[in-house]
């Protein structure tokens, strides 16, 4: 109301002003408490028993051994869960604990729960599983389909001219984040329990510890506890139940932590995806058809595979104009690990073809691959393949001419540069001969928010009242900060709304509304939508507060309807929101060794709307290195199922040496249906960033490089 | 067998019984209480765990307790002075350095490390010099951006 902000005009800390990360002072001094860093008088210390096999039946599980070791409280198996024994996002197929089959290397037989974690490792060592072995479907193509996207867009009849096909492969990415999945499950007394966990999306936590426990939601109070980084990879349950099922059995609060090798089997990664492509163009370049068979690894469980596999269709044909779509995207089921939600799901595999794709047409129809793109952008009122017309922003041509338009970066100088500019840096294996650059650009796009007629909500409380006279605003909702800077927006959001300086957002928890997920690029758009409502709903009873009254309304915050795909043809209005983002990659590469430096990626991105500058730039320069780790070298490497490089040793995530500049153009086109106009940020850096250092590769050598991540051997 | 020894973290000496193969880091975070220093890895490969021993960057996962007995051991609770934040801890506060913050407590000690042997560092210097700590959310930018302010603002550390 307009009367409350010229009451208070110089309250600072609004939306889209500069203002530090509220929970950085704590992260700076140490005093954040992260899930691993909780502690509960007399708690217990549990651990898991993993199946060592991908596959396997369990004959026997004998665990009078570790029982009978001084100190351990409990162990349990399968038989302990005394509700329903799986869990999933999609659909409950994962047991909670095994049953008979295993069907991944790392699964969760027995828990365990002592004194101390030397004694719950040393009993947990003793539990004696007897596995009779099966033989892994490790090979994807023999997997059973859990989900095939058919899109059928346009006269399938049509052919074209010019014609580029080429096959395209992308590794399994770990989401690699730094605080492994722990947490704190304490038991109320009265059988049920409080769980403070670093998680995703605390009311789909609760509803899954609920089923396995059978108990009502209101004997299971899941809590925000301090989250390192989730990246997708903390939607799914992983020690979540186990906590709350040992804390009801001994009647004490049980911690559990992960190791980092555990953290490699206790979350979905990013699927690896092998894709068939086809691109038909006219002459002058206008893109005629896109023919895509793509198959996803979706390894032991569904996890949300059903949306990976839709994403990775919707997106197949990248953010063009094609008047021909025939695209085919399955996901199976296998012995290998259990892939799921990670940053830009779905629309990251797509990008490292589509992209690819680009490029090889243009060098077909001898046109500037910027050009290209440009002449096919998708724009408002376009319809994507799945026949849906873009009624939001799609400003592919802005953003590619911004790109382009942005100064490379010098040429490096003389034969006597710097080792430490050249790939191999220090290891002094070039100095400069057999370098060569290259220049790759790519642009991706990827929906905000849940598809195909998710009704997608978040709930917000706001309460203010009057502490010594001056206004205090609580902001109450369920949704996680995981890294990202939400709980900062939030207050921004109330402060620009009711315009008092003491904005308090609470911690999160199960006892108000659900948010939904941190995932998807929607959490900013969903709960800060909901925090915008309630506080508007708040603002017109601001009359009502008085010293002993205070004003409080609790607000969901849906947005419009999506709709299903159609499961014939593939079309229908799915998405709620698109968000784009273009990159540059400039690479020198050692073409002797194949060794690869990345001098600077350029990327431009339209955001709606900033609400925080320094958190935006963060999200994308974060966002890029992941795409950068995915490009170069990211990999879960499995074998027949096992996985053979489960710890950072040997799974490398990009430090700081690693990482270019980052020159940055963020642009601002208002989303109609959004608060602010915002739209989502997280995703979309990880999107193009990928394929653009692909086709810097490319160019530089000349090799086809068609999958990612690139090994030395490709480019040579 | 438990060996008693004496740590010296942040300017207090505490008396603790630790077994042989309690890592310091344990030491730290279990026995003392202060748990600002963390496990990302358990392998020296991430840097959360980084302390300073006399001075000396060291991650603390894979560094026995038994080794730290009578040394100097500085973690993230103590590089400021009491409620004061030190200018490298409100630099990474305004300079973006922190997303998830759980790479945070190691960098700044990665960081302090390097501005008391180098009080201007260039960025090339400071991009080494913190090397050997992952940051999974920020692309390292708002990092590099903190510890070049404190260098170029001359700042003691």
């Amino acid at each position: 109301m307009s009367t409350t902000r010229t009451r208070t005009p110089l309250v600072r800390g609004r939306v889209g002003e500069l203002m530090p990360r509220r929970d950085a002072e704590p992260k700076v001094t140490g005093a954040f408490a992260y899930s691993s860093d909780l502690e509960a008088e007399g708690m217990l210390f549990a651990v898991t028993v993993r199946s060592p096999h991908p596959h396997a039946r369990i004959a026997a599980i004998d665990t009078a051994a570790a029982v009978a070791t001084a100190g351990v409280h409990a162990v349990l198996t399968h038989a302990d869960v005394p509700g329903r024994k799986t869990v999933g996002m999609h659909r409950a197929d994962q047991p909670v604990l095994v049953v008979d089959v295993v069907r991944y290397q790392g699964e969760p037989v027995v828990i365990v729960a002592a004194d101390d974690l030397e004694t719950a490792r040393r009993a947990a060592v003793l539990v004696v599983v007897t596995y009779e072995v099966l033989e892994p479907v490790a090979d994807p193509e023999r997997g059973e389909v859990l989900r095939d996207v058919r899109i059928r867009h346009g006269d399938q009849s049509l052919g074209a001219d010019v014609v580029v096909s080429g096959s395209y492969e992308v590794g399994m990415q770990d989401q690699a984040f730094l605080g492994p999945e722990s947490g704190l499950a304490i038991p109320d007394g009265d059988g049920g329990v409080d769980l403070h966990v670093a998680t995703q999306w605390l009311h789909l936590d609760q509803e899954q510890i609920c089923a396995a426990l059978d108990l009502p939601p209101a004997k299971v109070r899941v809590h925000l506890a301090g989250v390192g980084g989730a990246f997708g990879g903390r939607e799914d349950v992983s020690m979540q139940i186990h906590a709350c099922l040992l804390a009801l059995r001994t009647g004490r609060p049980v911690k559990m932590v992960y190791t980092r090798e555990e953290s490699f089997f206790g979350h979905v990664h990013r699927h690896p995806a092998w894709m068939r492509y086809e691109h038909g163009a006219t002459p002058e370049g206008d893109l005629v058809y896109v023919r895509a068979e793509i198959l996803l690894d979706g390894g032991a469980y569904a996890s949300s595979s059903p949306a990976v596999v839709s994403n990775a269709a919707c997106f197949a044909a990248g953010p063009y104009r094609v008047q021909r779509a025939t695209i085919d995207a399955r996901v199976v089921m296998t012995n290998n690990p259990p892939c799921g939600a990670m940053r830009g799901f779905g629309a990251v595999q797509v990008a490292v073809a589509h992209e690819a794709q680009m490029d090889l047409l243009a060098a077909a129809l001898g046109i500037d691959p910027v050009d290209l793109r440009v002449r096919n952008a998708l724009k408002t009122g376009d319809r994507m393949i799945t026949g849906q017309v873009i009624d939001g922003p799609a400003p592919v041509r802005e953003l590619l001419e911004g790109l382009r338009a942005m100064p490379l970066p010098l040429e490096r100088g003389s034969l006597r540069a710097d080792l430490r500019e050249l790939p191999g840096g220090v290891a002094n294996t070039t100095h400069g001969e057999g370098v060569r650059r290259g220049v790759g650009y790519a642009i991706g796009f990827k929906n905000m928010g849940f598809a195909e007629g998710f009704d997608d909500y978040s709930t917000a409380r706001v309460r203010v009242s009057l502490v010594n006279g001056e206004p205090l605003v609580e902001v109450h909702t369920a949704a996680c900060e995981v890294g990202q800077g939400l709980v900062t927006v939030l207050e921004q959001i109330a402060r620009t709304e009711l315009g008092f300086e003491h904005v308090v957002v609470l911690p999160a928890d199960t006892t108000v509304g659900s948010a939904g997920s941190s995932s998807a690029s929607r959490q900013t758009w969903m709960t800060g939508g909901a925090v915008k409502a309630a506080c508007e709903a708040v603002r017109e009873r601001l009359h009502e507060l008085a010293a002993d009254r205070s004003v409080e309304e609790t607000v969901e915050h849906h947005h419009r309807p999506t709709f299903p795909l159609d499961p014939e043809t593939g079309q229908g209005d799915a998405q709620v929101a698109l968000c784009f983002a273009a990159h540059r990659a400039v690479c020198d590469v050692d073409t002797d060794l194949g060794l690869v430096r990345v001098v600077e990626i350029a990327t431009t991105q339209d955001v709606g709307r900033i609400m925080n500058p320094a958190q935006c730039e963060g999200q994308i320069q974060g966002g890029i290195a992941q795409g950068l780790g995915l490009a170069l070298m990211e990999e879960i490497k499995t074998e027949n199922g096992l996985v053979r490089n489960p710890n950072f040793t040997d799974y490398l995530i990009p430090t700081i040496l690693d990482m270019p500049p980052v020159r940055l153009a963020i642009s601002e086109t208002p989303h109609p249906d959004a608060p602010y106009g915002l739209n989502g940020v997280g995703e979309p850096p990880t999107i193009a960033s990928t394929p653009a250092i692909a086709a810097a590769l490319r160019a530089a050598t000349g090799r086809p490089v068609t999958r990612v991540p690139v090994r030395p051997d490709d480019l040579i | 067998m438990k060996h008693p020894i004496t740590l010296n973290v942040n300017g207090t000496p505490y008396s603790v019984d630790v077994a042989t193969a309690q890592s310091l880091l344990y030491a730290v975070r279990d026995q003392l209480g202060l748990t600002g220093s963390k496990e990302g890895c358990d392998d020296s490969e991430c840097g959360a765990c980084m302390m300073l021993v006399d001075g000396r960057p060291t991650n603390s996962c894979s560094y026995l307790a038994v080794q730290a007995d009578g040394a100097e051991i500085t973690t993230v609770e103590g590089l400021g002075e009491g409620d004061e934040l030190s200018p490298l801890q409100q630099v990474f506060l305004e300079e973006g350095g922190v997303q998830c913050g759980f790479c945070t407590p190691g960098m700044l000690i990665a960081a302090t490390a390097l501005l008391q042997a180098n009080p201007s560092p260039t960025a090339e210097e400071i991009r080494i010099g913190v090397s050997g700590n992952l940051c999974r959310c920020t692309g390292y930018d708002g990092i590099v951006r903190a510890v070049l302010r404190v260098s170029r603002e001359g700042a003691s550390v």
